[in-house]
């Protein structure tokens, strides 16, 4: 058994045990700078089993970062991260590959390879493993069928709308069943009704998977979408909730000047004092 | 405003970072070539990209080197009654040096700034951070089955190029400078020994891995959007081809030293 192999095993064997035991991501006192004034400071969250939290924020204050801190694409100059109960921070960029699997991770612009097929772009990781190629097409459909995107299936990505590279993307981040989903700004740059075509998948992913997620968003209509709707399985869409319902595990985090200035319930957003937030939901 | 005495140490630190980073990157590289998993299919791809894509300039580099040399070599040697020379002065001319350097920096043009560019590309559209968000290495996927096949097949591009240099000489000498094909081809061939072949044929395997190195290099520390890439893509041509000067110095010397005693 290689080494590659053998850290799949390990992670899968403790995979279960973790879950129930820790929080799927904890930060702890993170901080982070590029030369120049940090980016984050001493922020401190939690993501539980089953929550999706939407990270809120002007543009440039450090969002990315937070979701590429969580699965260690960066590391934090101090504090502690940790991933499904794993210490991170200071994690070999070997051992974090094979945790990272069990992350699904949606980029701002798709992040498509745009060398390769949608088939292989979404079916990516099941190559990496090497299952069989039935296994794969099988698969890749359920995914993109997901996605309502099935027809792309031999296309490129560069025959495809933003729209469309977005979904691929969402595709190729749900195909593995991961345990944990991070959206960068999945609607950012897209017309009205591509960005509810997304919302709904996010929230189709949420309700039929209840797959933990860390959502970064700037735009205020999307994320109160997300809070007072749910998927309604028997008429295949997203539905708005009964007045004065919201989903209790949709929660919601603001980034300020580098400081996470709020975390909390839906609720306790909209009636904050803070001026900031006050200023952001106006 | 700094002194300028700051702005050199400064320029001085940047140049050991680099160099220090470029270690460790080839470190890695050269690691990486034993560790599972292997891309196997990238390699084969990578070599038909950089090997069977650059033969064309290098057949033409390496007939048109020979053809100059043989007609330069004949014009000098016949002042001194010494034409017959010929074969073996273009083939020593072309196996120990020009074909390796020459094909060096042909393939270097093509596909240094080639590999920077099209990593430089993944790196700003976010695509390397997706590869390593999938749980692949990207330094495996991407950079190990470039330097293997860039080593591989610029070894035996240089073999190509000895040969058609060898031809171009020929074809000069008979068509041109009339001389007698067979006394072209002896000359050549009784003038080398082994120490001209094995410095001739050592050369490309530091050169590929300089070229494909630098190129990756280059290519995955590029910051600054499609500007960047540009610079990247400059950079690894500019230093890739230095440095393949640079080296041929060092291990003609080397060779020199070690065969000769020199």
């Amino acid at each position: 058994m290689d080494d590659y192999t053998e850290e799949y095993t390990k992670l899968d064997l403790t995979k279960t045990a973790n879950l129930a035991k820790d929080a799927v991501v904890r930060f702890e006192n993170v901080s982070i700078a590029f030369d120049g004034p940090p980016v984050l400071e001493n922020v401190s969250f939690e993501v539980a089993a089953g929550e999706t939290r939407i990270l809120l924020g002007p543009a440039g204050v450090g969002k990315s970062v937070l979701l590429k801190l969580t699965n260690g694409l960066l590391c934090p100059d101090a504090g502690s991260i940790y991933l499904f109960g794993q210490e991170i921070s200071h994690l070999p960029e070997k051992q974090l590959f094979a945790l990272r699997t069990r992350t699904g991770m949606v980029f701002q612009e798709g992040a498509l390879f745009d060398s390769l097929t949608v088939r292989d772009n979404v079916g990516y990781q099941l190559m990496e493993r090497l299952l069989p190629a039935e296994e794969i097409d099988q698969r890749v459909h359920e995914a993109l069928r997901f996605v309502e995107l099935d027809h792309t299936f031999s296309m490129l990505p560069s025959s495809l709308s933003g729209g469309m590279r977005r979904r691929v993307a969402i595709a190729r981040a749900i195909i593995d069943q991961p345990d944990l989903l991070i959206y960068d700004s999945p609607t950012g740059g897209l017309d009205p009704v591509t960005s509810t075509t997304i919302n709904e998948l996010i929230v189709k992913e949420r309700d039929v998977y209840k797959t933990p997620a860390l959502l970064v968003t700037h735009r205020l209509q999307d994320a109160f979408t997300m809070a007072t709707h749910t998927y309604d399985s028997a008429q295949s869409k997203m539905v708005p909730l009964p007045e004065g319902q919201i989903n209790t595990n949709t929660t919601f985090l603001v980034l300020h000047e580098g400081k996470l200035i709020f975390d909390g319930t839906t609720q306790d957003l909209v009636v904050s004092n803070d001026p900031f937030i006050k200023e952001f939901l106006a | 405003m700094p002194l300028p005495i700051e702005n050199l140490d400064k320029l001085a630190k940047k140049l050991m970072l680099s160099l220090q980073d470029y270690s460790l990157f080839c470190w890695q590289t050269i690691s990486n070539v034993g560790r599972a998993p292997h891309y196997w299919g990238d390699v084969m791809t990578q070599a038909d990209l950089i090997g069977v894509g650059s033969l064309p300039i290098v057949v033409l580099t390496g007939f048109f080197t020979g053809a100059v040399l043989a007609l330069q070599s004949a014009a000098s040697l016949a002042q001194f009654g010494a034409q017959a020379y010929t074969g073996q002065f273009v083939s020593l001319s072309m196996i120990r040096e020009l074909a390796p350097v020459l094909t060096g920096l042909m393939v270097s043009g093509r596909n240094a700034s080639g590999m920077a560019s099209e990593l430089g590309s993944m790196v700003v559209t976010e695509q390397i951070d997706a590869m390593r968000a999938l749980g692949t290495d990207p330094m495996k996927k991407l950079v190990t089955p470039r330097v293997l096949s860039t080593v591989i097949m610029l070894f035996l591009l240089t073999i190509v190029s000895d040969t058609v240099g060898t031809a171009g000489g020929a074809a000069v000498a008979v068509l041109i400078s009339k001389q007698n094909g067979t006394q072209y081809f002896t000359s050549a061939y009784h003038a080398l020994v082994y120490a001209d072949i094995a410095q001739g044929l050592t050369k490309p395997l530091f050169f590929g891995f300089i070229i494909s190195t630098v190129g990756c290099y280059f290519g995955m520390k590029t910051t600054g959007g499609t500007q960047g890439v540009g610079r990247a893509t400059t950079q690894a041509v500019v230093v890739s081809s230095v440095l393949i000067i640079f080296s041929d110095f060092i291990l003609s010397r080397a060779m020199l030293w070690l065969y000769s005693g020199i």
